[in-house]
């Protein structure tokens, strides 16, 4: 049987998370779609929309261009919308599940604009059918490609922060938060990923000593770093006194011996029969983390998206549909997660909302709660 | 180079009729107040929205249900690429919505099922899949629905498909009510201090609206009307649908703002409802009355408009000149039939009239073609292209007709002169009118 749900929502697609780790960057990003992919992007996914100045359209495809495979109109609208800018740093295209059907091919409409514009191109291989996670992913791995440079000298001390969108982190403060303890810790900023950071400081990432992985969607990232420039990556997010303060000597560890670690899966034991924490993985381990640190309260991880993306400790679990979370959650003593799971967690239990921008979206923004470091005492609610 | 909205826009003296900007990438401007597909389907009383699309897809649709407070009627069912290459397509669905409907808790009276473009283009088998959900749901009705934006040029809209589709479980009765009518397609419940509606009741008329249903049962009572209405044009489908289907009369009375249309459009009413047509004197000056108010208390304070704030935008934009009023711009891309006599006429006797783009790329960055000035918004886009907290909130013509419409725009645009309104907060609510978390 499919994925489907009677009353629960899904998580925001890959082409929201490249919309969304590209925004504050100064590039053009295009979606290759008919319409609603950026209504909804900019509603319900980016709470900068608004304010913000980031340049994300979609392609307005018709049936008859995907009939007759009329990829120069795209070229075309591309090409003059840069001209019209005039500003863009860069231009990221990518698809969404039309463009899937008669197969695209990002890769040559890239060259092809890259050519007319002489501006870098960055093909996605989006189809609107996978999740955000997939969407960061990939996008953060093609622009560290294009844009980071090799001649960089490394700098002690020095911590990318990778994985940080709206969509994870929403706009109440968290990153700013992460950015702040770093400080506090002893380290400095060198860029993050990416909010907050210009594109020239991104280029720049190779003179890190260690990355902080924040998100999932940066796992890839980190990876990637770690491949070419041999930056380690540590995995984890400041959640919590005790958590935060492991984290930040796993940063230092990292920068001493080059290796990479997950402290969010590595300093908790985890408890198949404990609250469920449902969300993001790094996230949430976190946030588990936190709980058995601070409150003896081992948790169990539950992972609604896909496995490929996502980390995995001893007894959490991937609950792909609203089946699987239903059955969990019923055998659950407590659930946290984001309120719009409430509907599925059996009258009686305990349940503590935590809103997720990429699976509520704006709904529930007022609520958004910043757990990072000792606010996470005042922040979460008693269990 | 980013240029302001000005440099982008054309006097509608030198403007190409109906699309007056070439397509090019789209910008979404953040005024969230028109209906979608998944406002206009809750209109059903008793019915459920199954979506099975792609995750990009659902995504919209379930956040309009969730900020609605309406998960309780939205389901879905994700397909993914192997859909597509193992003949799975059909079954998909079928069993899909089968295991949907076992699972909810109160069986619903009637199922919305929504495809989308992916599976049209794929040739799905929409026929068979209700033929099979029908006889295992025998007391449900389905209704077939689409969310295909790729084919929005090429036939019904998504939105004209799903205003049709409203009215789609209605059935022919055994005899029609020859004093019952329905208006249909509209958003919102009609304002009923609008003349036409004690004209008609007065003469024993009941006239019926889908967002005054409660329940499936009355919704059914539309099917006894022997006449149907439509307002806005994107209707006009499903009243042609239905006069094909069920043999009601359909007449698409357009909501316009000139004296002469309305006026015609009452005469073809009475002509169909065999009424005489009664002494409209006092609306109509009370109509002109507000406008010469307005027009007085705004004086020239420059007026925009943006082509969401009513169905005939053209049309109030004359109104609204002919009084003395200054408007100095209207938002749209594009115009759709009906406003071709506006059009020619602006287009002779205001041909300075500015007419910018509001999906163009360089609507990304509005400021740069703000004046300082005091202006005066009609629309929520027009409020957020130039950023004036005075605006009148008006989303697709909201349920105001006739001369007594006009007079409460003016009324609107009055109160919108005097008191400023929170401009993120209010145009971020998503479907106007609708309830929501927010």
């Amino acid at each position: 049987m499919k994925a489907l749900s009677t009353v629960i929502s899904i998580h925001s697609s890959d082409t929201a998370g490249v919309c969304s780790a590209l925004y504050e960057l100064g590039g053009m990003t295009v979606v290759h779609d008919a319409s609603g992919c950026n209504s909804t992007y900019a509603t319900h996914d980016e709470p900068r929309w608004y304010e913000g100045n980031g340049m994300v359209y979609i392609s307005a495809l018709t049936e008859a261009e995907a009939i007759m495979g009329d990829d120069d109109a795209f070229v075309t609208r591309v090409v003059r919308a840069a001209e019209d800018l005039g500003t863009c740093r860069f231009i990221a295209i990518c698809g969404s599940p039309m463009p899937m059907m008669v197969g695209t091919d990002f890769d040559a409409l890239a060259k092809i604009i890259a050519e007319r514009t002489s501006l870098p191109v960055i093909p996605l291989h989006t189809n609107g059918m996978r999740s955000y996670l997939a969407g960061m992913a990939e996008s953060f791995t093609a622009l560290a490609e294009r844009f980071c440079r090799e001649d960089v000298q490394k700098c002690p001390g020095t911590v990318n922060v990778l994985g940080a969108t709206p969509l994870d982190f929403s706009v109440n403060g968290q990153v700013e938060s992460i950015c702040s303890w770093l400080r506090e810790e002893g380290f400095r900023v060198r860029s993050c990923w990416a909010m907050g950071s210009s594109l020239d400081e991104l280029s720049l990432a190779a003179g890190a000593e260690v990355d902080l992985v924040i998100s999932s969607g940066a796992l890839a990232l980190g990876a990637y770093f770690e491949r070419r420039f041999g930056i380690p990556f540590v995995a984890g997010v400041p959640v919590g006194e005790k958590f935060a303060a492991f984290l930040a000597e796993a940063l230092r560890e990292a920068a001493r011996s080059g290796r990479s670690s997950r402290p969010c899966l590595d300093c908790r034991r985890g408890d198949p029969a404990g609250p469920g924490v449902i969300g993001e993985t790094v996230m949430s381990a976190s946030i588990a983390c936190a709980l058995e640190l601070e409150r003896a309260l081992p948790c169990r991880v539950l992972d609604p998206l896909e496995p490929e993306f996502g980390l995995r400790g001893p007894g959490d679990l991937s609950v792909p549909d609203e089946a699987a979370v239903a059955s969990v959650f019923a055998g659950a003593p407590a659930v946290i997660g984001d309120p719009l799971y409430r509907p599925v967690v059996p009258a009686g239990t305990p349940f503590i909302a935590l809103p997720h921008e990429a699976f509520s979206g704006r709904c529930f923004r007022k609520g958004m709660k910043n757990l990072i470091g000792r606010n996470f005492a005042k922040e979460f609610p008693s269990c | 180079m980013k240029r302001g909205f000005d440099a982008l826009s054309l006097p509608i003296g030198r403007a190409e009729f109906p699309q007056v900007f070439p397509a090019g990438l789209e910008f979404s401007p953040p005024a969230r107040g028109m209906w979608n597909i998944v406002h206009t389907s809750m209109l059903l009383p008793e019915s459920h929205q199954i979506y099975v699309c792609a995750r990009g897809c659902l995504r919209g649709v379930i956040l309009t249900a969730a900020e609605m407070n309406a998960m309780d009627r939205m389901s879905w069912v994700s397909v993914d690429e192997s859909d597509f290459f193992d003949s799975s397509m059909e079954s998909c669905v079928i069993d899909g919505v089968t295991e949907i409907l076992h699972k909810l808790p109160r069986r619903p009276r009637a199922v919305w099922v929504y495809l989308s473009c992916i599976q049209l283009f794929a040739g799905v088998d929409f026929s068979q899949i209700l033929r099979e959900l029908r006889s295992r749901f025998p007391g449900v009705v389905f209704i077939d629905a689409l969310m295909h934006p790729t084919m929005r040029k090429s036939g019904l809209t998504p939105d004209q498909f799903t205003r049709r589709q409203l009215f789609a479980a209605l059935e022919a009765p055994a005899k029609f009510d020859r004093y019952s009518v329905n208006l249909l397609g509209s958003d919102f419940p009609a304002d009923r201090e609008c003349e036409l509606f004690p004209w008609v009741e007065h003469a024993g008329f009941t006239c019926r609206e889908i967002t005054r249903c409660r329940t499936f049962d009355e919704y059914l009572e539309m099917g006894r009307s022997f006449l149907n209405f439509t307002w806005i044009p994107q209707a006009a489908a499903a009243g042609d649908a239905l006069q094909s289907r069920l043999g009601q009369k359909h007449l698409h009375l357009p909501m316009c703002y000139g004296e002469e249309e309305i006026e015609g459009n009452y005469r073809t009413l009475a002509g169909a409802l065999d009424l005489a047509f009664p002494d409209f004197s006092a609306e109509k000056e009370d109509a002109r009355a507000a406008l010469a108010e307005l027009r007085r208390e705004i004086g020239e304070t420059p007026v925009v408009l943006d082509y969401t704030a009513a169905p005939r935008i053209l049309s109030l934009a004359r109104r609204l000149l002919e009084a003395g009023i200054r408007v100095e711009r209207i938002f749209a891309d594009s115009f759709i039939p009906g406003d071709r006599a506006d059009f020619e006429f602006l287009r002779e006797r205001f041909p300075e009239l500015r007419i910018t783009p509001t999906l163009h790329v360089s609507m990304r960055f509005p400021e740069e073609g703000r004046g300082s000035g005091k202006c005066l918004a009609v629309g929520q886009k027009a409020a957020f292209f130039t950023g004036t907290p005075h605006f009148a909130d008006l989303v697709w013509g909201r349920g105001f007709y006739g001369f007594d419409g006009v007079r409460k725009i003016a009324g609107l645009l009055a109160d919108a002169f005097r008191a400023p309104k929170e401009l993120p907060q209010t145009i971020r609510h998503k479907g106007w009118g609708c309830e929501s978390c927010l």
